[in-house]
């Protein structure tokens, strides 16, 4: 124990950290029902009707915060492969890992709700447009870096072997960010920026913003729960893990 | 079939410089590919094949043919590339030569740089230069013939380069060939978006300098950063 304070280092090792967890899971995941509740009432009862688009538009409660999540996992998958690669923690790793899923379903989500949306505003579900095509490549990286984890049988070498893969592939998000103004196509722009005054009606950003946060405690959450599975499953060997699975059961 | 043995350094010569363990490296891997020719020609051969299975899938119509030919050829030699670079490493593991590179006083980086450069010269180079001949059965007119083998000799380098990362990183992993193409093919897409797109932009009239630009900034910054990735990789599938 530090006495001097709090460290950061704290929480590093798996035991403490699984106990950490165990407690923010339940808090962070209501917080998460919590706000995609209150986020869908605004946006599919009080956001007005768009004048264009009709009620069709008010999927993108749904698509803009899993495209955002999409991105932001993945950025996050390749931070925390990085400090794992960089001061060979198990944590770390362990954390890259339990993201990559929920990573994979938000851009599912996204392309999914994409094309949902598509069908009635542009008259077809998909087109290859540079941003729908990048969030289809961002799919594919996360599928690469799942079976590449999933080939490797030594669990620690497959860590790190994702972990430059991430790495690599992280590349790619800044492309897809900026494909909308690198090759102007059909895909609208970003309607939220913090340049200019947002160009959307107050309810509707509202609703927007309280979604995203919604699914970032659902991000949040269900990696945090996934990775107290992945520790016990690796450090099953040890008898904090054997006593926390003897609690379980 | 003799195997090919690395030239070793007596005891009493000083250890090999960086750019004289380099050439070592390229040059095996050169001989390798000459003394089991079949290999490059089978990926060259595949390569003109997917091409010519294009016309007999979609239509000779001519017009459509001439539009799709760069996309077609760049495709096709994507694939191609993917076939040679299973073995840029795979081979080297099962021998034991690559815990010999591990070892070598030479920078791991500077020596997969050099295998690149090998796999490249045998196998995207020859893919560049065939390509003009694909081009003709397409009836591309000349002046887009020569922007398609000059995109494809820019780009194939990113190919060997961007595909050796995935190369290393799937050595001594079941199933690695296709593995490979899983993790490479996402990561080349932006180099086929422009390579194949500078011919039609020198159809269209806009030239080719942004394309070439961009091709070319990618495989500075390929050249530099993907040997460091490979390097890395491959020190963790043998740790």
């Amino acid at each position: 124990m530090d006495s001097k304070g709090f460290s950061w280092y704290h929480f590093a090792a798996p035991q403490r950290f699984y106990r950490l967890a165990g407690i923010a899971v339940p808090w962070i995941g209501a917080l998460a029902a919590l706000l995609i509740a209150g986020g869908l009432v605004i946006g599919l009862l009080i956001a007005p009707t768009d004048h264009q688009q009709g009620d069709a538009y008010r999927i993108i409660f749904v698509h803009v915060p899993a495209a955002w999540m999409s991105m932001v996992i993945f950025v996050a998958m390749a931070f925390w492969a990085a400090i794992g690669l960089a001061f060979n923690t198990r944590l770390a790793h362990m954390i890259a890992n339990a993201l990559v899923p929920t990573g994979a379903l938000m851009t599912f989500i996204a392309l999914w709700t994409g094309a949902l949306w598509g069908k009635p505003t542009w008259g077809t579900w998909w087109v290859w447009d540079a941003r729908l095509t990048s969030e289809l490549i961002l799919l594919f990286l996360y599928v690469g870096v799942l079976s590449l984890h999933a080939a490797i049988e030594d669990p620690r070498r497959a860590d790190r072997a994702a972990g430059v893969l991430a790495l690599v592939g992280v590349v790619n998000v800044p492309i897809i960010y900026f494909s909308v103004k690198w090759w102007n196509t059909l895909h609208q722009g970003a309607s939220i920026s913090l340049a200019k005054a947002p160009s959307m009606a107050t309810p509707m950003l509202l609703g927007m913003l309280v979604m995203a946060l919604g699914f970032w405690a659902f991000c949040i959450a269900v990696s945090l729960a996934r990775v107290r599975i992945v520790m016990l499953e690796r450090e099953r060997h040890t008898a904090w893990a054997r006593q926390a699975i003897g609690a379980a059961t | 079939m003799t195997p090919v043995v690395l030239p070793m350094p007596s005891r009493t010569r000083r250890p090999p410089g960086a750019l004289q363990g380099m050439r070592c490296a390229f040059m095996r891997d050169l001989r390798g590919v000459l003394r089991r020719r079949t290999d490059a020609v089978a990926a060259l051969v595949f390569f003109v094949i997917v091409v010519s299975l294009f016309p007999l899938g979609v239509g000779a119509e001519p017009a459509l043919l001439r539009t799709m030919a760069p996309g077609v050829v760049w495709v096709a030699a994507l694939l191609a590339s993917m076939l040679s670079l299973a073995r840029l490493f795979a081979d080297d593991h099962q021998d034991g030569t690559l815990e010999q590179l591990l070892l070598s006083t030479t920078p791991l980086p500077l020596l997969v740089l050099a295998k690149m450069a090998a796999h490249w010269l045998t196998s995207g180079l020859l893919l560049a230069l065939g390509s003009p001949l694909l081009a003709l059965q397409f009836d591309l007119p000349t002046s887009s013939i020569g922007v398609l083998a000059t995109s494809l000799l820019l780009g194939t380098p990113l190919l060997s380069l961007i595909g050796g990362i995935g190369a290393a990183l799937t050595v001594g992993v079941r199933g690695a060939g296709v593995l490979l193409s899983l993790l490479v093919l996402p990561l080349v897409v932006p180099v086929l978006i422009f390579g194949a797109g500078s011919v039609g932009a020198s159809e269209a009239g806009l030239g080719t300098v942004a394309h070439f630009s961009l091709l070319g900034a990618m495989l500075v910054l390929a050249l530099v950063l993907a040997p460091l990735a490979a390097a890395a990789a491959l020190r963790i599938a043998l740790e």
